[in-house]
């Protein structure tokens, strides 16, 4: 927190956790994407199912998705948005087991026809936390430019992916290791204190027992 | 950020440099930014509240249908001028529940500290530059002061309803208010911090128990009593009273007040006003 976030920031309301953050919660999932999504399907879990309509959660996540920010005056008219854009988007509710009671599942389809997965939680104040991707554990607030690598569970893909971001020149700010079983799939979060340059990201595309790379670039 | 409005107070009499000043000065630290971006973002929060202000439209109904149009009411009453509150106190109460009902009605406000609590800073500053003439420079340094005391209240305690009740929210943008109006008055940081302190005293307690859950009612007229009472706080600060409570231990008994409160009253709308027969047939109505 900042003191810009004190007195501010200038947001559409009503609410900086059910409108703000929803907001925000779609923008980052729209910038994992890289892309331009075509189909979101909208899954509120908790609050965001009980009083989010009354916030303009909906409206706020659609708006996200389009790439809007937390200020922009098109929020309130986002669905109307959305249909002149070329996203279709439904909702529907989910029982998140221990999920924080704002929290979001969206499937979203890009117009490639790449498919994203996203699990988010407003937390407070307009501050999110990606708590999945792809099903999998993964825990950013979105406020740094974020690497998350899918990979086989097996020795050097941590340090493939350090020694191409020392390389870079990125520095490390956090860094997260989950896996769902031995020898299964595992997931890297790594929080940088630089943008990740596109060849790096790339080059680990195509390494060996990497299955997806996601970025999130702030720029 | 600071963490104590005593520390803010020794240092701008060590250094003998304003209060602002020295919330600025942090700022272009804690984000790596020149004096020039600090001073330009902040005053850019300052129009668009102003903005915001002009913007309000009288004809907008919330999503729920609770709130809308009363900003306008407050507008005509004062036009006729039979107001007890007058002219100008009926200025800062109209702009306070104009802000609220933007807030509801899904439109662009600024979040000082919370979207909840938006209408207070705007309802004092904006109204406080109208009457006395200041410049966009001199309110962007009151803004500064806001910030400094914004600042200290989150770094010793909490700024969401949800945490503390809505002593944390109106009760801290009312605290924030009292000191940038104190500044504005030409008082130093001693005065301003006292402000601060008398503002929040008068609000202690205050639970977070919005109707159906919905940043609307109680939550856009409290904005009013938020306003309304930064400005007597002031006003009881530059005439030379002081707080018995120093600022920094009224900031801490807003904390342990807050941990104290059951959840009911902290943002659930499960508590007080939204429990009430009436609240909780709107909230029925609304599922």
């Amino acid at each position: 927190m900042n003191m810009l976030d004190i007195i501010g920031p200038a947001m559409v309301g009503p609410s900086s956790s059910h409108t703000a953050g929803a907001v925000r919660i779609g923008r980052i999932a729209k910038k994992l994407m890289a892309e331009k999504i075509t189909e979101a399907k909208i899954l509120l879990h908790g609050s965001f199912l009980a009083t989010g309509k009354g916030h303009g959660t909906d409206r706020a996540l659609v708006a996200g998705l389009l790439g809007m920010d937390v200020d922009d005056d098109r929020i309130r008219v986002s669905f109307e948005v959305a249909k002149q854009e070329g996203l279709s988007f439904s909702f529907g509710s989910i029982m998140l087991p221990d999920a924080h009671p704002n929290s979001v599942k969206l499937y979203l389809t890009g117009e490639s026809g790449k498919k994203l997965e996203v699990v988010a939680s407003s937390v407070g104040g307009g501050r999110i936390l990606v708590n999945e991707i792809d099903g999998l554990t993964a825990n950013f607030s979105g406020d740094y430019p974020t690497l998350i690598v899918h990979n086989q569970d097996q020795p050097g893909h941590v340090a493939e992916v350090t020694s191409m971001l020392s390389h870079k020149s990125v520095n490390i700010a956090t860094m997260q290791l989950y896996r769902d079983g031995r020898g299964g799939k595992a997931v890297m979060v790594v929080e940088c204190d630089q943008e990740v340059p596109e060849e790096g990201i790339r080059w680990l595309e195509h390494a060996e027992g990497v299955l997806k790379v996601t970025y999130l670039s702030l720029a | 950020m600071y963490a104590s409005l005593e520390e803010l107070c020794c240092e701008a009499e060590e250094k003998n440099c304003a209060l602002w000043e020295l919330v600025l000065r942090d700022d272009m630290q804690q984000r790596g930014v020149s004096r020039r971006e600090s001073f330009e973002a902040t005053k850019k929060l300052y129009l668009t509240m102003k903005k915001a202000d002009e913007d309000y439209e009288k004809e907008l109904l919330s999503h729920s249908g609770l709130v809308g149009g009363d900003g306008e009411k407050i507008a005509k009453a004062r036009r006729e001028g039979w107001l007890y509150c007058g002219d100008f106190i009926g200025h800062v109460m109209e702009t306070a529940v104009k802000m609220g009902e933007s807030n509801a009605c899904m439109k662009k406000i600024v979040a000082a500290p919370t979207a909840g609590s938006c209408g207070v800073m705007p309802a004092v500053l904006l109204n406080l530059q109208r009457e006395k003439g200041f410049t966009d420079d001199r309110m962007t340094e009151a803004m500064f002061v806001a910030a400094g005391i914004g600042g200290v209240i989150a770094n010793r305690a909490f700024l969401a309803g949800a945490s503390g009740g809505c002593q944390a929210e109106i009760g801290s943008a009312s605290a924030m208010a009292a000191g940038a109006a104190a500044y504005l008055a030409g008082g130093d940081a001693r005065k301003i911090a006292t402000a601060a302190a008398l503002a929040l005293k008068s609000l202690l307690g205050l639970a977070c128990d919005p109707v159906a859950g919905l940043v609307e009612v109680p939550c856009v007229k409290r904005n009013v009593i938020g306003s309304v009472n930064a400005l007597t706080a002031a006003d009881m600060a530059m005439a030379g009273i002081s707080s018995r409570i120093p600022p920094d231990e009224v900031i801490d008994a807003m904390k342990s007040i807050g941990i104290c409160m059951p959840t009911c009253l902290k943002e659930t709308g499960t508590g007080g006003l939204a429990a009430t027969p009436t609240g909780e047939r709107i909230r029925e109505e609304m599922d």
